[in-house]
């Protein structure tokens, strides 16, 4: 099955995307999603701004995807990165998946979200009450 | 030949555009290409340090070869972190 990719500048639908995943096989769905959070290394953050480089983020969203199938047993995965300006609480990413059992499903989203965070072109800006910065590492 | 260059990013803001055609020599690497985009934003520099390449999509080394109608990215470093 397919998975389900979206690339946004919406608010994230966390409703659709546990939909998206939900099938008569599944035995667990896992969901993580990321925050905003109002604070980073001492920080005071008013706002984040994410950039992304769409058509390579989607490809290596794919594959990590690929990945995590071959090495559970992945019945569907849905992966959300909402891109723009976001608020304070408001959701970034969101990935569901959903496996037989749920050990894969927590072992499959925590290697999903990681490997994520490390190789999709996917930037974040903080916006803080001093002054802006690209966020690195 | 021409390769197509796209900024994202930190690289957007210090170039102060979204992509631009860039003329190379036939045979040139990504590290031709680097060097270039030095010479003409000097500011670049302290990013591409740090920065990967990808070229039509993937992740590539510093010395792949680039052929005509590429489409060549400076990575600069992801925000995810570890935490």
């Amino acid at each position: 099955m397919e998975p389900f990719i979206q690339i946004t500048g919406e608010p994230l639908d966390r409703n659709a995307l546990i939909a998206s995943v939900t099938n008569p096989g599944a035995g667990g769905i896992v969901v993580f999603e990321g925050v905003v959070r109002d604070n980073a290394r001492g920080k005071q953050v008013r706002y984040l701004e994410y950039d992304v480089y769409p058509e390579m983020a989607i490809q290596q969203i794919r594959e990590i995807i690929a990945e995590a199938e071959r090495r559970w047993n992945v019945d569907r995965v849905a992966v959300a990165h909402r891109i723009g300006r976001l608020e304070i609480g408001e959701a970034s990413v969101i990935i569901a998946v959903a496996t037989p059992h749920r050990a894969e499903a927590f072992e499959a989203c925590r290697y999903i979200i990681d490997t994520l965070k490390t190789t999709v072109p996917i930037w974040k800006k903080e916006v803080a009450m001093n002054g802006e910065e690209w966020v690195e590492g | 030949m021409k390769i197509h260059l796209r900024y994202f990013a930190s690289f957007r803001e210090i170039v102060e555009q979204n992509e631009e055609m860039l003329t190379i020599d036939d045979g040139a690497s990504v590290a031709d290409v680097r060097a270039l985009l030095l010479v003409r934003y000097p500011r670049l520099q302290p990013v591409m340090e740090r920065s990967a390449c990808a070229v039509n999509h993937g992740y590539v080394p510093r010395e792949a070869t680039l052929h005509e109608g590429d489409e060549v990215v400076f990575i600069p470093p992801l925000g995810g972190g570890t935490h």
